[in-house]
């Protein structure tokens, strides 16, 4: 893979480091009046979810990361792994491990479509979008004529997530649900 | 919540307001005025030169300029402050000078920099580092239009065993190697670890662990720092001498205003002969680092011989304090044109 050097550090580049596919989030020059110029370089560590800063001299070069973006499809589970397939046409699998799919988990439904992060041609992990409907399989009964205004009870969704809904929901209803914050969003238009 | 996107603005335009081209344009009189009731002189010097700073960490632009039709064209720099001919105008006899130009330096360009930047810089005959401190106190509490108790000064020393619990002068290059890595997540390659001095390791901690914290608001209030005595290898055109605990520093400072460093002042070296020995060290320097060795300014020499009074003198970051003044978090909200748009 190519070297990227700290001058050609823009957000979203993927760089290796300490042996993990990072992606840069900033990159901002130090550089005293007098004396030695340096980067301080915000990444996040793709396999981890952690941000790290980092402090380099300047000119200083880190590895390119194998690291593409996708969109794909999800298929289904086998109990280990997670199968998605590409959207572009090529009918490309891939399986991700729990590892990959991690917290996306609970927002996994069959025939949507997910950002799948492939290093060095594998899953590295799934990012779903940032919203998706889903099914209230259980919940306590609806409270007829409550509006948004009320209070909210948990609801567990197909995908065995659970996330707090107005008191009206009922079970059988899809759902609204923001992934990022994990929140109700509103009833799906049917 | 997120801010909405601002407007974009068509490359052509300013790439700040209004307000900050007339703000700089208030802070210019205000800061012409001041010097005149002191009966400083405003001077003028070349931007262009055939010599240049020789700090292997300052990369000097260069020119190819034919002097007249048909001559070979030579090496002149644009000059990375105006520091060298103001010296032979105070060994000419101009009495305390200052000046207000741009200033030019490679690569160097973030949200703190932009290779051309304007600097004031001035010199006083007579006046001792803490006599100039005071003196860029006045200044500055001037064009930030605000009163201060005072502004509060803190020895490099002082600085590293505050925020780093270490003594930056005895410290073992183990333990600044260590420390870069764990408080600023420093890491080098193997192929540049052997550039690396102690000077280096030690510039990563103030940048990164010390400075941020110098000058930091007390809620509304401003509070600027003047950071002092530095250690003998960061000494550059400073003279040195004995602290109070009988180290050997710099008579050197720089002004920290909200982690942003604004000014660097010395109590200047007026001695030919050590002169010429740094600028040879840094030549020294370069090579090793494979940068192209500067020719030294025989002219700046020449000038030191002959007698530059004793003086002290600082240069401050115009681009900056007016950052600092309009709140700005990005140089390039100060200057009409910034690099991007030049």
């Amino acid at each position: 893979m190519a070297n990227y050097s700290t001058s050609e550090f823009r957000s979203g580049l993927k760089v290796m480091l300490d042996g993990d596919p990072c992606a840069v989030i900033e990159n901002e020059l130090v550089k005293p009046g007098k004396g030695q110029a340096f980067s301080r370089v915000r990444l996040r560590n793709l396999a981890t979810g952690r941000v790290w800063d980092r402090t380099f001299k300047s000119g200083e070069s880190l590895e390119a990361a194998d690291v593409m973006d996708h969109d794909m499809e999800y298929l289904y589970t086998d109990g280990e792994f997670w199968h998605f397939m590409m959207t572009d046409g090529s009918f490309e699998q891939y399986a991700a491990d729990e590892k990959a799919v991690g917290d996306a988990i609970k927002w996994l439904k069959e025939q949507e479509s997910y950002v799948v992060t492939l290093y060095n041609g594998a899953p590295l992990s799934i990012t779903p979008p940032n919203f998706v409907e889903l099914e209230v399989v259980e919940t306590d009964p609806g409270v007829k004529g409550d509006t948004a205004q009320g209070g909210t009870k948990p609801a567990t969704f197909t995908t065995g997530a659970m996330v707090n809904v107005p008191l009206f929901v009922n079970i059988g209803e899809i759902l609204k649900v923001d992934t990022r914050s994990g929140e109700y969003v509103s009833r799906a238009k049917s | 919540m997120t801010r909405s996107a601002p407007e974009p603005n068509p490359r052509w335009k300013p790439g700040c307001s209004l307000g900050a081209i007339k703000a700089r344009a208030e802070v210019y009189a205000s800061i012409r005025a001041f010097f005149d009731a002191r009966n400083v002189l405003e001077v003028e010097t070349p931007l262009l030169s055939r010599s240049t700073a020789t700090d292997p960490c300052l990369d000097s632009i260069s020119s190819a300029l034919t002097v007249a039709p048909g001559l070979d064209s030579q090496h002149y720099y644009l000059q990375t402050s105006p520091e060298f001919p103001m010296k032979r105008l105070l060994a000419s006899g101009s009495g305390s000078i200052y000046q207000i130009c741009k200033a030019f330096r490679n690569a160097e360009t973030g949200n703190r920099h932009n290779p051309e930047f304007t600097m004031l810089e001035w010199y006083r005959l007579n006046f001792s580092l803490n006599h100039l401190m005071a003196e860029v106190e006045e200044l500055v509490s001037l064009v930030l239009n605000q009163s201060y108790e005072t502004f509060e000064k803190i020895s490099y020393r002082e600085a590293f065993q505050l925020y780093l619990g270490i003594n930056p002068f005895t410290a073992s290059s183990d333990e600044l190697v260590r420390l870069a890595s764990q408080k600023a997540g420093f890491s080098a390659s193997p192929e540049t670890l052997p550039e690396l001095s102690r000077d280096d390791y030690l510039n990563v901690l103030l940048s990164i662990c010390v400075e941020p914290n110098l000058g930091q608001c007390d809620g509304e209030q401003l509070k600027p720092v003047f950071l002092y005595a530095y250690p003998p290898s960061h000494a550059s055109l400073a003279k040195l001498t004995v602290d109070d605990v009988g180290e050997r520093v710099a008579e050197r400072f720089e002004l920290y205003i909200n982690g942003l460093e604004i000014a660097n002042g010395y109590f200047e070296l007026t001695d030919a002969q050590e002169q010429r020995r740094r600028f040879e060290e840094d030549n020294i320097q370069r090579i090793r680092l494979g940068l192209p060795a500067i020719p030294v300014d025989e002219n700046l020499l020449s000038a030191l011989k002959e007698g530059m009074p004793e003086c002290s003198g600082v240069a401050l970051g115009l681009d900056r304090l007016l950052m600092i003044k309009l709140q700005a978090a990005r140089i390039e909200e100060v200057i009409s044109f910034p690099i991007t748009r030049a």
